[in-house]
Parts: structure tokens; sequence; C-alpha cells
């Protein structure tokens, strides 16, 4: 049994987790995940490549649900520096990937006029 | 239930929605819908980030300080975000995705840089010895190495599609390989001690420099035409950081998440690639040979036919099929719009208009449809490659605008080429070509094209936005 860490976000439940099962549980999820991205990407056409690639570009700002924690958390002076401009960026990226992609695809929708 | 029950719950609901906001992707109609899911389960993911334990420990010991500055930060963020994404003009799209796909890295670098900054200090503080955490030393060093490569590439790959004076010139110094291999032998060297020593927090950020380094100098090279694959590849790595920052707070939402970003850009490099004939390496470290297997002036001597808009527009007044081939110089004379009348009146004669988009025309992945899709040109003329090509015999007249190396026949005819086996469009079997340019000078790959001095192509020297306004004027008088 390890140690766990009092400042990492662990769960509860697996807290008391070796860490190298940790790192094969997620491993897991890694691979699994990355198999139905491509499972599912290869089918999206030619013309909607640009709003997949901005589209996939918003969700990569996932990262600001770590940014949350650690800004959230001011554990540390530095560390709650680092966290309030990583949530600032991971926001950027999050709020302008999704508004420019909905910009493009609603040129794509056939006009009413 | 307990609370973190309910979080992980949250969490694995935001990363279905975020498969099917990749699954519905596919039609121009659901995918607004697809979008919206995404941006609801990133809204799902991001409340309940706000709910974990750390977070909640802090309100109940220190006040809301801690959720408040999570609030000024989101609410900055958000609305830089928003603002830059409502302003950017359309052309310049695929700058504004390098731009923001470079924050999503360097938050992630910094997520992990804040946590091991913590991690090392809370264990200071009860003088306990650190547990020995391999697993959180890899993913921290691999998230803040791969962050700062994404952002550092990204924002060279911003400044050269922005046109920056200074980023004008791709970077060819022969010595750039050494120094490349040496970053790299830096990077392994300091994985491997950060490895050995994981509280290490100068380690860890001098990885982040040698990864900033290493991002600028591994796009830096890499000329206009390959800018597709760079974002391609660099969207790519902003999932892997993020996947890999989610190995280091333990989280399945981010490794999830990153992992279907990072397999999305995979795919998308890949496609790139194939459709340049391209090897990833080749385009990464090769950048394309400048021996010229023909010579320009052999090519061209006294076979190219200059005409005016008028005479094009004699030869348009008696087509019934006219396929138009957009590239790059389209964006760059924001030509779009004239196109769009040019096909008006062609249509309002009764002649079919259809477009020919090749996968990597342009600076981004399906850069032409998004340009032509501002101009309200309808989404079902846009023709994909393998599927418009086959009619090109019944085409009577094909316009290229803007394009060069991707209607070269060349890369049909001439093995020698350095573009030989490249997918191109089959424009010179049309009737007849109408090639739109500045000059006679060469595409990236900087070789000649046989399609100008071919019998069937007339050429038509003007900016683009300026030849096609003429020549729908030119139509209209005919």
């Amino acid at each position: 049994m390890t140690l766990p860490c009092p400042l990492l976000p662990i769960a509860s439940a697996a807290s008391f987790e070796d860490p190298a099962a940790t790192f094969i549980r997620l491993l897991t999820v890694f691979l699994l995940a990355m198999w139905v991205g491509f499972e599912v990407i290869t089918k999206v056409p030619q013309r909607l490549h640009t709003p997949l690639t901005s589209g996939s570009n918003a969700i990569s700002g996932i990262t600001a649900v770590g940014a949350i924690v650690v800004a959230g958390a001011l554990a540390t002076r530095v560390g709650s520096v680092l966290g309030f401009l990583a949530v600032v960026l991971a926001m950027v990226n999050v709020a302008g990937g999704f508004v420019v992609t909905h910009r493009m695809l609603e040129m794509f929708q056939p006009k009413k006029k | 239930m307990s609370s973190q029950a309910w979080i992980n719950l949250a969490y694995l609901a935001a990363s279905m929605l975020f498969i099917v906001a990749f699954k519905l992707m596919t039609g121009p109609r659901t995918a607004v819908r697809g979008n919206f899911l995404g941006a609801a389960g990133m809204a799902l993911a991001l409340a309940a980030a706000c709910c974990e334990k750390p977070v909640l420990d802090r309100l109940a010991s220190a006040g809301a300080g801690g959720l408040v500055t999570v609030a000024v930060a989101a609410a900055i963020g958000a609305v830089i975000g928003a603002m830059m994404a409502l302003k950017y003009p359309m052309t310049g799209m695929p700058q504004m995705v390098a731009l923001l796909n470079g924050f999503g890295g360097a938050a992630s670098t910094l997520v992990a840089g804040a946590e091991l900054w913590n991690a090392t200090a809370v264990a200071a503080r009860d003088s306990a010895p650190l547990p020995a955490w391999t697993q959180f030393a890899i993913a921290t060093a691999l998230t803040g190495f791969i962050g700062a490569v994404t952002f550092w590439g990204s924002f060279v790959a911003f400044a050269k599609l922005e046109e920056l004076p200074r980023f004008k010139q791709a970077w060819t110094d022969p010595n750039r390989h050494w120094i490349n291999l040496g970053l790299g032998i830096c990077t392994l060297l300091l994985l491997w001690g950060f490895g050995a020593n994981p509280s290490s927090n100068l380690l860890f950020w001098g990885l982040v420099i040698v990864g900033s380094v290493l991002g600028c100098t591994l796009s830096l090279p890499i000329g206009g035409a390959d800018m597709p694959v760079v974002i391609c590849l660099l969207n790519s790595y902003s999932g892997l950081a993020a996947a890999a920052a989610g190995f280091v707070i333990d989280n399945s939402v981010l490794v999830i998440a990153g992992s279907l970003v990072g397999a999305s850009g995979l795919i998308l490099t890949a496609i790139m690639c194939q459709a340049m004939n391209r090897s990833l390496v080749g385009v990464l470290f090769g950048g394309l040979g400048t021996t010229t297997a023909a010579n320009a002036d052999d090519v061209y001597a006294g076979k190219i036919k200059s005409a005016s808009a008028e005479e094009i527009a004699m030869v348009l007044e008696g087509a019934s099929r006219v396929v138009i081939v957009p590239g790059y110089g389209l964006a760059v004379a924001q030509a779009q719009h004239a196109v769009r009348e040019l096909a008006n009146a062609l249509e309002k004669r009764g002649t079919t208009v259809e477009y020919a988009i090749h996968p990597v025309a342009g600076r981004m992945p399906g850069h032409m449809n998004v340009l032509l899709a501002e101009a309200d040109i309808p989404y079902e003329k846009l023709r994909e490659m393998d599927d418009i090509n086959p009619t090109f015999p019944e085409t009577d007249v094909a316009i290229v605008i803007g394009a060069n190396d991707v209607v070269n026949p060349a890369a049909r005819t001439d093995p020698t080429s350095p573009i030989a086996g490249m997918p191109i469009l089959d424009v010179d079997k049309a009737r007849t070509v109408v090639v739109v340019k500045r000059s006679l000078s060469p595409g990236f790959a900087g070789i000649p094209n046989p399609l100008f001095a071919a019998d069937n192509t007339l050429m038509y020297f003007a900016d683009g936005k300026k030849a096609i306004v003429d020549l729908t004027a030119a139509l209209g008088k005919a």
C-alpha cells in the first residue's frame, strides 16, 4: 500500500490503489477512447474537416477541469497563480473553439431567405 | 452514493456527450447539434470540477476565495475566447484555430506545473518523504513537455499563417536536424532525470523550456502548403497533452476527451499526408527537394496563351458545364464572394457550375469548403476529388483560381517530379482550362506546371478577385 498524496484529487475509492493499477486503469480508458475516436472520426466527410478541427480543438480545452481543481483549491501561492492562468487559457480555448465552430457550421446551413 | 461518485457520474455523462458530438459531426445539418452537445458536455464537466473535493474543502475551511478565483478566471477566458471567435474574419480561420489550440496546450502545461508545485510543497511542509509516484512523474513530465511543444508550435504556425514579416521565410538552416537531435537528446535526459527525481520543479520547467524550443524549431522550417498537416498534428498534440494531464490528476474525463481529440488529429494528419502523397516524416523533416525535373523555360517557352476577360467570357458563354477549382490564392485574394457572383451569372444562363475541392487546397483541412460556404455556395456543389475527377472530360471549362500544385499533371505523368504520385484534380482533361494567376511563378513545390503550357489552357494574368469581377462584367455584356 502506498501513501496517497493529500493534494491529488484521487477518487476516494481509488485512494488506496497501487499507482501501477491506477496507471493501467487510465491506460485502459485511454486506449478504448482512442479506438472509439478512430471509429467515429473516420466517418466525418472532407467538407466538415475544418469544423471538426475547431470543434475537437474546443474539446481539448477539457484540461480546464484540471485547472479548476488546482485554482479552486488555492493550496500554494505559486500553484494558485499557475492554476488561475491555466483556467484563463483553457477557457479561451473552450469558448473560442465552440463559438467559432458554430459560426462555421451556420454557414453550411441552407439559407432561408 | 458519495459526492465523488456523483462527480464521476457527471464526468461519465460529459464523456458520452463528447462522443455523440463527434458522431454528429458527420453531416452538416446534425453537426450544429453536435457542437451544442459538445459544449453541454464541457459545461457539465466544468460544473463537476467545481464540486471536486479540494475545491469544496477550501470552500469549507477558508471561504469562497477559491471558487471566486475560478469564476473570475473562467469569465476572463470565456469573454476573450468568444470575442476572438466572433471578430476573426473567416479567411483567417487557420490562424484562429492554431492560436486557440496553443492556449489549450499551454493550459495543460500549467496544470501539470501547478500540481507538481503543490504536491512538493505539501510534502516539504509535512516533511514527509515523497511517495514513489512513477506514474505521476511520467505523466507530469509528458504533460508539461507536450503542452509546451503544442503552445510554441501553434504560435509559430499562427505567425506564419498571419504572415508576420519575421516568419515569412521558412527556416532552412541545414544544421536544424542536428539542433533538433540535440534537443531530442536533452528531452530524453531530462525525462530520465525527472523520473528518478520526481519532486524536482527545476527539472520539470527545464523540460518545459526544451519543449518550447523544440516546438519552434520543428515548425519554423515548415512551408505554407504543408500547414494543413501541422495544424492537424498540433491539434492532436493538444488532445494528447490533455489526456496526459488526466493521468496526472487521475481523471477519466480528461483522458477520454483528450484521446478523442488526439485520435481526430492523427486521422486528419494521415488524410492530409495521403492527399499529398508524402510521409509524415517527410513533411516534418524533409522540406521539398528543389531539384526541378524540368526547367521552367523549357516547359513554358512560346506555349503560354494569355487571354483577356472578354475572350474568356466568350468561351464561358458557350459552356454548359463549368467546374471551379479554388486554391489558397482564392483565400488570399478574398475572392469567394466574387466567385459566387460569377457562378450566379453563369447559372442564370443555364450553365451547370460545380466546385472541385482538393483535400489539401488551402491552409487547413476543409479550408476551401468554409470559405465557399461563407459566400453562400451550397455545399452540395462542393465536390471531393475522387468524386469529380471522372467528370472532367465532360467539362467544358475548368476555372483554376489560385491553385497550382494540386492541378499539376506532372504528378501523373513525370515519375521524376518531386510531386510524382500525388493525387491531383485532372483539370487538364477539361475541354478548356482557364488559369487565373498573377504570374507564372511556381507553387509551393517550386516546380513548373505543364498545365499552363497545355494546348487547351488559357492563362488569365490578374489578381484573383479583380479577375473574377471583370470576368463577370464581361459575361454580362456578352
